[in-house]
C-alpha cells in the first residue's frame, strides 16, 4: 500500500478534560471530606440550609461520579479511541460541545442540589431540565464517537472500544429510563412510577450506573493503558473478549440486589443475588488479566509510579468485584444494608479503582502530551503511599463500623429485648470511626494535591504538543466473506449494534411514555392506603429538598430485631403514592417509615417541632444536623395546586377539583398541628404558615394508614 | 409488578442489542486474530511522542 494518509490527533481536548477531573475531583473531595465531618461535628454546617449534610451529599457523590470521573473517562476515550482506530475524532466541534456542556452541567449541578433542587433519586438527582441537557451532551458525545468509529482506519475494533461502546448505549438507555418525570414547574417534577416501582427502576439504574459509568468505561481505559504503560500486550487478548461479553450480559440482571428483604417480590430479588455472584467470573478474569499483564515486568512496578497506581487500582477492583456479590447474598446483607458497611464498600471502588485508575492515567498522560518527563518520580511515589494508606484509612473503619452497627441493631437481651432500644446508642458509639474515615479521606485528598502541583510543574517544564502528527494507511476496501449477502450490510457497518441499541431505547421510552402501564400496577392493594393531604405532600417535598433520606430510611424489613425497633414491617402496598418513593439506602439516623402518629415510637407534634429545631436537645449527642429555618421559613403554597393536578393526572385519586380547595384544607390541617404545638408549649404567632408544620404532618403521617382506625383514634 | 416486566423487556432489548453485536463482531472476522491487535496498540503513536519514564522505546 503506497499511499499513507496524514491526520493529527487532538491532544488539546485530551488536556481540557484531565485538568477539568483534576479540579472537579479536588473540589468532590474536599465536599466529601467536609460531609465526613459533618457526621463528627453536626455544627460544621454553620447554621446554613444550602450546606446541610442532605444537601450536600448528593453535591460530593455527584461531583465525584459525574465530574470527577465523568471527565477522567472522557479523557480518556479521547486520547485512546482516535489512537486505536488511526483516525481523528470525527467532529472536533463534537469534541469541544461535549466538554463545555458538561462542564456546564456539572455547574448546574452545583448551583441546584445545595438549593434542595432534587428528584431524590440517588445518582440521579438532577431535576428535569438539567436532565435534557445531559441528554442532549451524550448523544454528542455517542455521535461524535460512533462517526469516529466508522471513519475509522483500522478494521478490527480493540476490546477497550467495545467497552466505550457499550457504556454509551447503557448509560442511554438508564438515562432515559429511570428520568421519566412529569414537571410541576421549572425545577420541580413527579416521576411517573411510584412506590416499589420507582424503586425498582432507580435501583436498576443505581446499580447499572456503577457498572457502565465507573466499571465498563474504566475497564476499557484499563485494556488500553495498562499495556500500554507496561508496554507489553495484555496477558490474554481472547480472555479479554470474553471478560467484555460476559460482563455486559450479565451485569444488567443484578440490580435488583440493592432491594434485597424489602417489599420488592421475592424472585426478583433471588434473580439478582443469583446474577451478582456469577459476576465474580468475569470480574475476577478481568481483574488478573490486568494484572497478569506485568508478567515478568514486576520489578518495574517498583519504579514506575504509573504502574504502582494501575496495580493498586486492578487490585481494588478484584476486590470490590468480590465484595459485591457476597453483600448480594440475602443473609450477608441482611447485616450490611443500612449501614457504613456499604460506605466502605464503595470507596474501596471509589477511591481504589477509579481515583488510582484516574490518576496513573494522568501520570502517564501529562509526560508524553508534555513531551517531557514526570517532574518527580519521588512526588508521585509519595501520593501513591499516601493515597493507598487513606484507603486503608478510609475502608477499613467503615468495616467496622458497619459490624458494629449491625450488632447493636441486632442485639437482644436474655430477656427478649433489644439491649440498644435506643437508637441514639448505635449513633454515639460510631463516632471514632467516623474520625478515623475523616482522616483516611484527608489523607487521599492530600495526595491529588501532590499530584496537582507535579502535573503542572512536569507541564511546566515541557512544551505542549496539542496536534500530535501521524500517520496511517487508508483501510483497505473490505473483502467480502463467502456468506449470506445481508453480511456484506453489516459487515461494513459496525453501528448496526448502535441501530439495534438504539430502536431498544426508542422501544423503551415509548413502553415507559404510557403511565398508565404503569400506574395499574398489581402491587396489592390495601385499601385503607390513602393519598398524602397537600400539607402533608408539601411536607414531603421539604423532606426531599432537605434530603432527609440520605440519613433516614423508610422500609422496616421483616426482621424480628427491626419489627421490635420500628412497628410492623413496611408493605408494598404502603407506598403506592409515592412519588418519589423514599425508602432510603443508608441508617445514619432511625428508620422513619412507622414515625406517624399512633405507632409505636411516634411523638408529639411539640416533640418534633424541638428536635427539628435543635435535634440535640431531644437526643444528646444526636448528629443530626439542626433545621431551624424550617420554623422560620414560610410554606411556599403557590405550587399546592399544580402539584395536586400532575399527581392526579398520575393516577393519585384526589377528588375531581380537588386542587381548588387543596391550600384551604391544607390551612385547615395547619391550624390544628399549630394547635397542638402550642398547647404544648411552642411559641410562635405565625406557627400555621411555617414549613415545619407541614413536615411535622408529613412526619406524623408516615406509616399510619394500616393502622385500625379505631387505634389510631383512641391514642 | 409492571415496572419489573418493563426493566426485563429493556435489558432483554438491550441483551439482544448486544448479542447481535456479537455475532457481527465474529461473523465479519473481529475475533479471527486473537493476538496481533494487542501488540499493535503498542506501536501506534510513537510517531512523535517523546519518550516518558515509562516508554522503553526509541
Ligand atoms: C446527618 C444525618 C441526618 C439527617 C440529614 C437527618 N437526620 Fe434525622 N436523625 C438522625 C439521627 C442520627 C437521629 C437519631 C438521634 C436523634 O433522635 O436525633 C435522627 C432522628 C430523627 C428523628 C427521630 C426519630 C425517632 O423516632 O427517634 C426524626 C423524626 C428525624 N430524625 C427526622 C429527620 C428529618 C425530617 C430530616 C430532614 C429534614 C432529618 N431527620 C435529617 C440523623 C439525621
Amino acid at each position: 500500500m503506497a499511499q499513507v494518509d496524514k491526520f493529527q490527533y487532538d491532544n488539546d481536548i485530551v488536556r481540557k478534560f484531565l485538568i477539568a477531573s483534576v479540579v472537579f475531583g479536588i473540589i468532590g473531595m474536599i465536599v466529601g471530606l467536609w460531609v465526613a465531618l459533618q457526621l463528627i461535628w453536626p455544627d460544621l454546617n454553620f447554621g446554613i440550609p444550602f450546606t446541610t449534610f442532605g444537601r450536600i451529599r448528593p453535591l460530593h457523590t455527584n461531583a465525584v461520579i459525574f465530574a470527577f470521573v465523568g471527565n477522567g473517562i472522557f479523557m480518556g476515550v479521547y486520547y485512546s479511541l482516535p489512537r486505536l482506530l488511526k483516525t481523528p475524532m470525527w467532529s472536533k466541534a463534537l469534541s469541544n460541545f461535549h466538554f463545555w456542556g458538561w462542564q456546564a452541567i456539572i455547574l448546574a449541578a452545583a448551583v441546584t442540589l445545595p438549593l434542595g433542587i432534587t428528584s431524590a433519586h440517588e445518582y440521579a438527582e438532577l431535576e428535569w431540565p438539567i436532565d435534557l441537557a445531559i441528554a442532549v451532551v451524550w448523544i454528542a458525545f455517542g455521535l461524535n464517537m460512533f462517526m469516529t468509529i466508522l471513519k475509522r482506519r483500522e478494521q478490527h475494533l480493540y476490546v477497550a472500544i467495545w467497552f466505550y461502546i457499550a457504556t454509551w448505549v447503557t448509560v442511554t438507555m438508564l438515562h432515559v429510563g429511570n428520568n421519566i418525570e412529569v414537571p410541576v414547574s421549572l425545577w420541580k417534577s413527579y416521576p411517573v412510577a411510584a412506590g416499589v416501582q420507582d424503586a425498582l427502576i432507580q435501583w436498576w439504574y443505581g446499580h447499572n450506573a456503577v457498572a457502565f459509568f465507573l466499571t465498563t468505561p474504566y475497564l476499557g481505559l484499563m485494556y488500553y493503558f495498562m499495556p500500554k504503560a507496561a508496554n507489553r500486550p495484555v496477558y490474554s487478548y481472547r480472555l479479554s473478549i470474553i471478560h467484555f461479553w460476559a460482563l455486559i450480559f450479565i451485569y444488567i440482571w443484578a440490580g435488583p440486589h440493592h432491594l434485597l428483604y424489602t417489599s420488592l417480590p421475592d424472585w426478583a430479588q433471588s434473580l439478582g443475588t443469583v446474577f451478582s455472584v456469577m459476576l465474580i467470573a468475569p470480574s475476577w478474569g478481568g481483574m488478573l488479566n490486568g494484572l497478569l499483564t506485568l508478567r515478568g515486568a514486576w520489578d518495574r512496578v517498583r519504579q514506575d509510579p504509573v504502574l504502582k497506581f494501575l496495580v493498586v487500582a486492578i487490585t481494588a477492583y478484584g476486590m470490590a468485584t468480590f465484595e459485591g456479590p457476597m453483600l448480594s447474598v440475602k443473609s450477608v446483607n441482611a447485616i450490611s444494608h443500612y449501614t457504613d458497611w456499604t460506605i466502605g464498600h464503595v470507596h474501596v471502588g471509589a477511591l481504589g479503582w477509579n481515583g488510582f485508575l484516574t490518576f496513573g492515567i494522568m501520570y502517564w498522560l501529562i509526560p508524553r502530551m508534555y513531551r517531557t518527563k514526570l517532574y518527580s518520580t519521588q512526588l508521585a511515589n509519595t501520593h501513591f503511599w499516601i493515597g493507598t494508606l487513606g484507603i486503608l484509612f478510609y475502608a477499613i473503619p467503615m468495616y467496622w463500623s458497619g459490624w458494629t452497627q449491625a450488632l447493636m441493631w441486632k442485639q437482644f437481651t436474655p430477656d427478649g429485648y433489644l439491649k440498644y432500644a435506643n437508637f441514639l446508642e448505635t449513633v454515639t458509639q460510631l463516632r471514632w470511626f467516623y474520625i478515623a474515615r475523616a482522616l483516611g479521606g484527608l489523607m487521599f485528598l492530600s495526595g491529588v494535591f501532590i499530584m496537582a502541583y507535579n502535573l503542572i510543574k512536569t507541564a511546566r517544564a515541557g512544551s505542549f504538543l496539542a496536534h500530535e502528527d501521524a500517520e496511517a494507511p487508508p483501510l483497505a476496501a473490505h473483502v467480502t466473506h463467502k456468506g449470506e449477502y445481508w453480511h456484506k450490510w453489516i459487515e461494513r457497518r459496525p453501528v448496526p449494534f448502535l441501530l439495534v441499541s438504539l430502536v431498544a431505547v426508542v422501544i423503551g421510552g415509548i413502553i415507559e411514555i404510557f403511565p398508565m402501564a404503569l400506574i395499574k400496577s398489581n402491587v396489592p392493594k390495601i385499601e385503607s392506603v390513602a393519598p398524602y393531604t397537600p400539607l402533608e405532600l408539601e411536607g414531603r417535598d421539604i423532606y426531599i429538598r432537605e434530603g432527609c433520606m440520605g440519613c433516614h430510611s423508610q422500609m422496616v424489613r421483616p426482621f424480628r430485631s427491626e419489627t421490635e425497633r420500628y412497628g410492623e414491617y413496611s408493605k408494598s402496598g404502603e407506598y403506592i403514592y409515592d412519588r418519589p418513593f423514599l425508602w432510603g439506602s443508608k441508617r445514619t439516623g432511625p428508620d422513619l417509615h412507622r414515625e406517624g402518629r399512633g405507632n409505636k415510637n411516634s411523638k408529639s407534634d411539640a416533640w418534633h417541632y424541638n428536635h427539628m429545631v435543635v435535634p440535640q436537645t431531644m437526643s444528646p449527642g444526636s448528629i443530626m444536623p439542626a433545621y431551624p429555618w424550617l420554623a422560620k421559613n414560610e410554606l411556599n403554597t403557590s405550587r399546592t395546586a399544580d402539584k395536586i393536578k400532575v399527581l392526579k393526572m398520575l393516577g393519585t385519586p384526589y377528588p375531581q377539583g380537588y386542587e381548588q380547595i387543596a391550600v384551604q384544607d391544607l390551612q385547615k390541617q395547619a391550624a390544628q398541628i399549630a394547635e397542638s404545638m402550642r398547647k404544648d408549649g411552642v411559641q410562635d404567632d405565625k406557627l400555621e404558615q411555617r414549613e415545619i408544620v407541614a413536615l411535622v404532618a408529613y412526619l406524623q403521617r408516615l406509616g399510619t394508614d394500616i393502622i385500625p382506625k379505631a387505634r389510631a383514634e383512641s391514642k | 409488578m409492571k415496572a419489573i416486566f418493563l426493566l426485563i423487556i429493556l435489558s432483554l432489548i438491550l441483551a439482544a442489542g448486544f448479542l447481535a453485536a456479537f455475532f457481527w463482531a465474529v461473523r465479519s472476522g473481529q475475533y479471527d486474530d486473537d493476538y496481533t491487535p494487542s501488540v499493535r496498540i503498542l506501536f501506534d503513536d510513537d510517531t512523535t511522542g517523546k519518550s516518558s519514564v515509562t516508554n522503553e522505546k526509541q
